[in-house]
């Protein structure tokens, strides 16, 4: 019989632990147990017989560390073929009359992957790739991806299975105590990525006792809609006499485990500490239990690495300002490829409030896919909120879909046969919630009936792919009143029959439905409240309009979403205060003690709020300046010498590197209004010369770097940012590119410092033009000469005062 | 702790030198050591109610955003010394170092640890650093105190149970310091089993993840 069929009435016993029963065998520490499979295959056999004599349904092969990292491709397909022989020979040799199935185990890699270590995503997959191929070669009944402390490294090894076998695959992760993975993510945005991508069961394993494991089980049963499994470990360990014990018998254990099975855990087996006497016991006990069904959950979830966003209940914000469409300043962010300007537009709508993020990067003369997968690493490298991935090239989609750690919001299909041919697989392999336009190859129906019509006919066609209602969701498109006055009567009355009639999710580009009159704010949020009354789950709108956010706030408390009316009044108090006329009174500028530098009270507005680090108000005051008087008067006039005089108090020790900082923030703060302004104008000189900057090879820290790339950039410099980690090609490249004529390089740890070394040497080999200063935590002057570095730059002024004399010679050979 | 481990070091009972398995250990959050914090932001000798009220609120802001964020989990094995000819100390990893020989001086045992307070910080740093520098800044003084802070607890207590056994403890030494390399880093973390039990793993060129994390060897000596 196979797995999934025998699944279906009947609980699955696991084995339980290995590494304990291993040792005791005599594995000496240090010896890697994968090795066994060929030099001991006895041990191996009679400690997997032993699992099965007690009752085990599966027996994981002892291959859990068996990867491409650890073993040469010769010696891996040795062991996972004797790990699996071992395996088939234990079942064949035990005493249990039970249906036996053997498993591939897979265990994490052993690497961090970007963005918090140093591994690459695809890399991972294709060691998982090798692991899985060899042992579907080798004959398993199923795949066990086990351990899982990290959800972006789950992803890798689920994809790799996916990708290279047709075996049910079961995934199981390590939660800490407080009930996340090392990297955060809630055991339900583990379930919203893992059913997303069809895994066939879903759980935790390790790390925790069952009885610890209580709330991660019962966040699993919630969730899921697929068998949850448990395999903990015994209890903590502690030693005793020399020895490692666990504080849970095999009688509470099973006890602890069976009190699971009554809630609805389907699969059950041991961990660490765990031995065939806890399994006996727990199939002792599951014959006192009846399994609970397996049922579906009808719940529209997206996720991010962290925690995941339902739609249905309370209304979903979806940020709409990661799009070029009419925002000129941001297309020349896309074309300048300064993915800063898109994090901080980001950062700034979550700290607006929305929970989705919609991310649209597509311009004509970009390389959408590129740019769009470079984009979402990005992004969810500095936010933890979900991202809607808004693009029409299905090559981009994908790319961002693969590489996007969680189950994304995939914007959009729509009711043409080819668009729904196009991304209905990609969605069905990679997960996804998608937006559903009801519009067909005929154009947009003007009456509410045909967009329904069309919101079923897409509903069908997702089924053919396995994609449930519940992870669509319909935008019925709101058009302008402007051209139609009877355009938003129609969408509302489509937004009611799609959600009520036929129950699925609702979204809505809000905004279009003011296009083309004056103040559309007042429309636009009035057309958004009819919305949400007629059942709107979600608005893809612009989170820095008042009035959206207080229609969004004053409905939730309206409708009972909102307990206490708590996030209203907090909402309602953080609004600013409408100051009466006459009185506005200038803020404080906080600059009292003594780590305040020279006191800047006599001078310039704009240059004391730069120099108090005041960053609304100089921008603010860089915005009124703008009205009359020259962009490059106000830098020159004002933000330059402001900068100058905290330069000059922090080389005077005067004030300390967080004021500099907060100056430079406020100064950057003025820039952009400055960039805003002339955005899509001829720049007009007032740069100044090109410098390089990155965090060499192998070195993942740059907060240094960023530093002194910001206060470079106060101070006018051309600066190229190649980020952490930059192979040292890549910088000559870059540097000869734009014949650079001055190179920063940072390291902060010795084991790097060979890479800055081997960066200088070819510098001098390609681009002997270029001086090269060098700066970080472990570095020295002595060190920096014997390096073959020109200049040691302790801090970012010094790197200042340097890149103006390296300028200043250039200008006077000039 | 390691009263058991020390119970048998006593009655000379030891039988696995290198000790079995690593044990692990989850503090409650502890006060922050503002002044630390604000030392390896960058401001020295300032006096409290000196700095200024931005920098101030940008250090309020940092332990608001990591409240709730941070774990404090150690992982550590004691183990029993030996010595080779040349009076180098024999450990479960493979090194040659002058600088721990010298730091172990007189040891008869020591206790392995790695600490770390997670990857809540990282995420906080990378949030912040393209958006607010001097936040970041602080997060990254602030996650260093953590750590530190992190360390100096769990030392203190060793040192506490080392003392009611009759012996003391002598100041932590890491890989990095002195001649014994980094590269060792690979070993401790094996030790400790961290990648698997404490999610600590080390990039190609031996960089921990999560950031804020330490491994260190305490020495235990009868000296006092």
């Amino acid at each position: 019989m196979k797995i999934l069929e025998y699944m279906k009435n009947n609980f699955l016993f696991l084995d339980g632990g290995m590494g304990t029963l291993l040792q005791e065998a005599g594995l000496q520490p240090g010896e890697l147990p994968e090795r066994w499979n060929v030099s001991h295959p006895d041990e191996i056999v009679k400690i997997q017989k032993a699992y099965f004599d007690a009752g085990s349904n599966v027996i994981l092969a002892n291959t859990f560390g068996a990867n491409a990292l650890k073993f040469e491709d010769e010696e891996l397909i040795m062991l996972i073929t004797a790990a699996v022989t071992n395996a088939r020979k234990a079942a064949e040799e035990s005493i249990g009359t039970q249906e036996k199935f053997v498993a591939l185990d897979i265990g994490p890699i052993g690497k961090l992957l970007k963005p918090y270590g140093d591994y690459e995503f695809e890399d991972a997959v294709s060691c998982y790739a090798k692991t899985v191929k060899y042992g579907v070669e080798a004959g398993v009944d199923l795949i066990f991806i086990e351990t899982m402390n990290d959800s972006y490294d789950t992803k890798a090894a689920l994809l790799a299975a996916k990708e290279n076998s047709d075996l049910p695959v079961f995934v199981s992760n390590a939660y800490g105590s407080d009930g996340k993975l090392m990297t955060g993510a809630s055991p339900a945005a583990m379930v919203a990525m893992l059913e997303g991508m069809h895994a066939d069961a879903i759980g935790a394993n390790c790390s925790l006792g069952p009885d610890q494991l209580i709330g991660v089980m019962e966040e699993y049963l919630e969730y899921a809609s697929v068998p949850v499994l448990l395999k903990p470990n015994a209890g903590l360990p502690r030693s005793e006499n020399g020895k490692t014990v666990y504080d849970v018998s095999p009688e509470d254990f099973a006890e602890s485990v069976g009190k699971l099975l009554e809630k609805g855990v389907r699969i059950a087996g041991g961990c660490c500490g765990t031995r065939p006497e806890f399994i006996q016991n727990v199939v002792k006990k599951a014959a006192e239990l009846t399994p609970v069904p397996v049922t579906k959950k009808e719940k529209s979830l997206v996720s991010s690495y962290t925690h995941v966003v339902e739609f249905g209940q309370s209304p979903i914000l979806i940020g709409e300002r990661i799009n070029p469409t009419g925002k000129k300043r941001f297309q020349q962010a896309l074309r300048e490829h300064d993915i800063d300007y898109i994090l901080n537009e980001a950062l700034k709508q979550q700290d607006a409030g929305v929970q989705v993020l919609d991310v649209n990067v597509g311009l004509p003369e970009i390389d959408e896919p590129k740019l769009l997968e470079e984009v979402t690493k990005e992004l969810q490298a500095v936010t933890d909120l979900p991202l809607q991935i808004d693009t029409t090239d299905l090559t981009a989609m994908e790319a961002a879909l693969r590489c996007y750690n969680g189950k994304a919001m995939v914007n959009s299909v729509n009711g043409k046969q080819e668009v729904m041919e196009g991304v209905f697989p990609l969605v069905a392999k990679y997960g996804g919630f998608v937006v559903a336009l009801t519009l067909d190859e005929g154009g947009i129906p003007e009456d509410a009936e045909r967009r329904v019509e069309i919101a079923k006919k897409i509903r069908e066609k997702a089924k053919e792919y396995g994609i449930e209602g519940k992870d669509l969701i319909v935008d019925p498109l709101a058009m302008t009143i402007s051209a139609d006055t009877k355009a938003a009567l129609s969408t509302m009355k489509a937004v009611h029959e799609i959600r009520h009639t036929l129950g699925l999710n609702t979204s809505l580009g809000v905004s279009n439905v003011s296009f083309g009159l004056p103040v559309r704010n007042v429309v636009t949020s009035t057309f958004f409240a009819l919305c949400l009354e007629e059942g709107l789950s979600a608005a893809i709108m612009n989170p820095y309009s008042v009035e959206m956010m207080n229609v969004y706030f004053a409905f939730r408390a309206l409708h009972n979403l909102d307990e206490n009316c708590m996030d209203y009044i907090n909402y309602a108090s953080a609004l600013p205060k409408t100051v009466p006329a006459g009185s506005a009174a200038a803020p404080a500028d906080g600059g009292s003690g003594t780590e305040k530098g020279s006191d800047s009270k006599e001078l310039p507005p704009l240059q004391h709020a730069i120099i108090r680090g005041l960053k609304e108000k100089a921008g603010a005051l860089t915005k009124e300046y703008l009205q009359d008087r020259k962009p490059l008067e106000i830098i020159q006039g004002d933000v330059i010498p402001a900068l100058n005089i905290v330069g000059e108090d922090f080389e005077k020790k005067k004030v300390y590197l967080p004021q500099l900082l907060m100056a430079a923030e406020a100064a950057k703060a003025a820039f952009e209004e400055v960039k805003i302004r002339m955005a899509g104008e001829e720049q007009t000189g007032g740069s100044r010369c090109a410098f390089v900057i990155a965090t060499v090879h192998g070195d993942i820290h740059d907060i240094g770097k960023n530093i002194v790339k910001l206060i470079l950039e106060n101070y006018g410099f051309a600066v190229t940012d190649l980020g952490k980690d930059v192979p040292e090609q890549v910088i000559v490249d870059k540097v000869v590119e734009l014949h650079a004529p001055i190179v920063g390089l940072s390291a902060l740890m010795t084991t790097t410092v060979p890479a800055m070394e081997e960066t200088i040497k070819l510098l001098r080999e390609q681009a002997p033009w270029a001086k090269v200063t060098v700066g970080g935590a472990v570095l020295t002057q002595e060190y920096a000469d014997a390096i073959g570095a020109d200049k040691y730059c302790r801090d970012a002024m010094e790197t200042v005062r340097y890149a103006e004399e390296v300028e200043k010679s250039l200008k006077e050979e000039a | 702790m390691i009263e058991n481990f020390l119970t048998q070091l006593n009655a000379g009972e030891i039988s696995e030198p290198f000790g079995v398995v690593a044990e692990y250990t989850e503090y409650p959050p502890m006060p922050v050591n503002k002044k630390e914090v604000l030392r390896y932001a960058g401001i020295y000798g300032v006096k409290d109610g000196e700095i200024s009220e931005q920098t101030e609120e940008v250090f309020e802001k940092a332990v608001e955003l990591l409240s709730g964020k941070c774990k404090f989990l150690v992982g550590f094995k004691p183990v029993l010394i030996r010595r080779d000819e040349e009076g180098f100390p024999i450990l479960p990893i493979n090194q040659h170092s002058e600088n721990l020989k010298k730091n172990l001086t007189d040891c008869e045992a020591a206790v392995f640890f790695s600490a770390t307070i997670g990857s809540g910080i990282d995420g906080l740093i990378r949030r912040y650093e393209k958006a607010n520098a001097p936040l970041a800044l602080m997060l990254q003084a602030l996650g260093a105190e953590r750590v530190e802070s992190l360390c100096n607890l769990f030392n203190e207590e060793i040192k506490a149970e080392a003392e009611a056994f009759g012996r003391t403890t002598h100041p932590r030494f890491s890989p990095g310091f002195g001649d014994l390399p980094i590269t060792v880093q690979k070993e401790f973390l094996g030790i400790l089993d961290a990648s698997r039990r404490m999610g600590i793993t080390l990039s190609e060129s031996f960089l921990m993840a999560p950031s804020k994390s330490v491994t260190a060897i305490i020495g235990i000596t009868k000296k006092l």
